[in-house]
């Protein structure tokens, strides 16, 4: 029987470039022309003010740790305790993440230890952006 | 809306319950629903309005045989029906129907004739957080606590004290699930399920359903113990956990409980009872704080005083809650059938000659929120 995976994501038209952006090893946001907002998840249109002049742009990749659970039930694709958590970007947004290198247990994950992002491949078309613990 | 225009006239829950295998949802339905009816001591012709969450109403009405005039199919989760609540008050004032009935059921624990909830690999959940390993709630309703707990230094022993503080007003009630007291350390030794939160700290899960019939204020008059709706308020967020404005607070909770509050005309002195949907033991403590009860930094030190223990100067979720009453899934209706059974004076925990009672209610994990003020004065 083949290893249950984890759920995979499937793209919208309004998502392409944040998948395409991750398969590339670059973590996508958008950023509002007319209120210089950055926001996520991915939409053609800013969230703060409605403007459709919006446009895709590379972020650092960086953040920080804003919480989390270890979660201790299966999940198919994850070997329990593993940690479910949210990393608040340097630039504004924040997203649910895992984070690897790094053990699950309350003693390592910090809240607000500095974070960076790194992608594992799922398929040809699917990698995930997750966070590992930042270097220096 | 203006105050009192509208009372509950009619509340029931099913005949049983907790493990229910010999009927399906629907039967839980038409089970509480016509135990609300006779207590109004209605027929099923009666009634004109109909609304109901997850199933739709067109469901309920032939399930039944209801003709209606106004229906609301409000599916914002376990809160849906404090937002029916408010909606079908307004509908009633409006003239668009008489009397309404709202029914929740699940069959959460035999899952039988459940109506699946899907979440589509394309939609914003199944992208950006399903991938994550996310599964029950228990993975994503907990997601907020860490940072709420060091933003407002609330300890892991506060928060395993909501769970102890409701099974002792569970122990209080004959229908409750879990009667044996527990203690802190019972708490923070229970199994792990989602770090920092163990067994004790997450809702059960069973099957059950409740009902409710609303009228206009001045059809009550000829109804026994009539509850009448003081304030109303509701708000939605967002259905990612992750996408919170702040794990500090929650904007619905803060957007609903002070419009109700306004529209009752009260301030918190008032309140003599209340409900905060407990799903897990944290949302208590973000009710007072974002109710405007307390700041957020005192809600683990005033549970964990026993403020709202049996005795205590504000009962809160004096059926026992969703950590040991009952929890089929979408827990508001049995928050609203307890606040009316306090206001009607008939509940197990009875607080005594309590006026006004504050019932309020979350929808998916903090993604919606609605909040009832109930009165038994005219
Ligand atoms: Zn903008």
């Amino acid at each position: 029987m083949a290893e249950a995976k984890r759920a995979r994501p499937v793209p919208t038209p309004e998502t392409q470039h944040y998948w395409d952006g991750a398969k590339a090893g670059e973590l996508r946001l958008q950023k509002c022309d007319a209120c210089a907002k950055t926001y996520f998840p991915p939409r053609p249109f800013c969230p703060g003010c409605g403007s459709r002049k919006v446009s895709v742009v590379k972020a650092s990749g960086k953040g920080k740790l804003y919480s989390y659970v270890i979660h201790h039930r299966p999940a198919p694709g994850f070997t329990p305790p593993y940690a479910i958590a949210v990393v608040e970007l340097d630039e504004g947004p924040r997203l649910m993440t895992n984070i690897v290198e790094c053990e699950q247990t309350p003693e390592a994950l910090q809240l607000d230890m500095k974070l960076e992002v790194t992608f594992e491949k799922l398929d040809d078309d699917i990698s995930l952006p997750l966070f590992k613990p930042a270097k220096g | 809306m203006r105050r009192n225009q509208v009372a509950v006239v009619g509340a029931a829950e099913t005949t049983r319950l907790g493990v229910i295998p010999d009927m399906s949802q629907m039967q839980l339905h038409a089970d509480a629903a016509l135990n609300a009816i006779e207590d109004a001591g209605l027929k099923i012709s009666d009634i004109d309005g109909v609304a109901t969450a997850v199933e739709t109403p067109q469901q309920i009405a032939h399930y039944l045989g209801i003709t209606s005039t106004w229906v609301d199919g409000t599916s914002v989760g376990g809160c849906s029906f404090m937002l029916h609540v408010r909606h079908a008050a307004a509908a009633i004032e409006a003239g668009l129907c008489k009397t309404v009935l709202i029914t929740h059921a699940e069959s959460g624990k035999s899952n039988i004739g459940r109506t699946p909830r899907m979440i589509g690999p394309d939609s914003f959940n199944g992208q950006f957080e399903l991938p994550y390993g996310v599964t029950t709630p228990a993975s994503m309703f907990p997601i907020p606590v860490l940072r709420y707990m060091k933003t407002h230094g609330i300890t892991h022993e506060q928060i395993a004290m909501v769970a102890v503080v409701q099974r002792e007003w569970a122990a209080k009630n004959p229908r409750a699930t879990m009667k044996t007291p527990i203690t802190v350390e019972d708490v923070l030794n229970s199994r792990m399920i989602a770090y920092p939160f163990r067994i004790l700290q997450c809702c059960l899960v069973t099957d059950g359903g409740g009902a409710l019939i609303l009228t206009s204020a001045e059809r009550a008059k000829d109804f026994k113990k009539p509850v009448y709706i003081l304030g109303t308020g509701e708000s939605v967020e967002t259905p990612m956990v992750s996408q919170m404005e702040t794990f500090d607070s929650s904007r619905a909770f803060r957007t609903a409980g002070p419009l109700a509050f306004r529209e009752a005309g009260i301030t918190h002195k008032d309140i003599d009872h209340v409900m905060i949907y407990d799903a897990f033991a944290h949302l208590p403590l973000y009710g007072l704080g974002d109710l405007g009860f307390m700041p957020h930094s005192e809600t683990g030190k005033f549970i964990a005083d026993g403020h709202t223990r049996p005795g205590g100067k504000l009962p809160v979720n004096t059926n026992g809650g969703g950590l040991s009453y009952m929890h089929s899934g979408m827990y508001g209706m049995y928050a609203l059938q307890e606040s009316v059974r306090q206001m009607r004076g008939i509940a197990p925990a009875q607080v005594k000659d309590a006026k006004i009672s504050v019932c309020h209610g979350v929808g998916g994990m903090f993604a919606a929120s609605g909040t009832i003020i109930f009165t038994n004065q005219t």
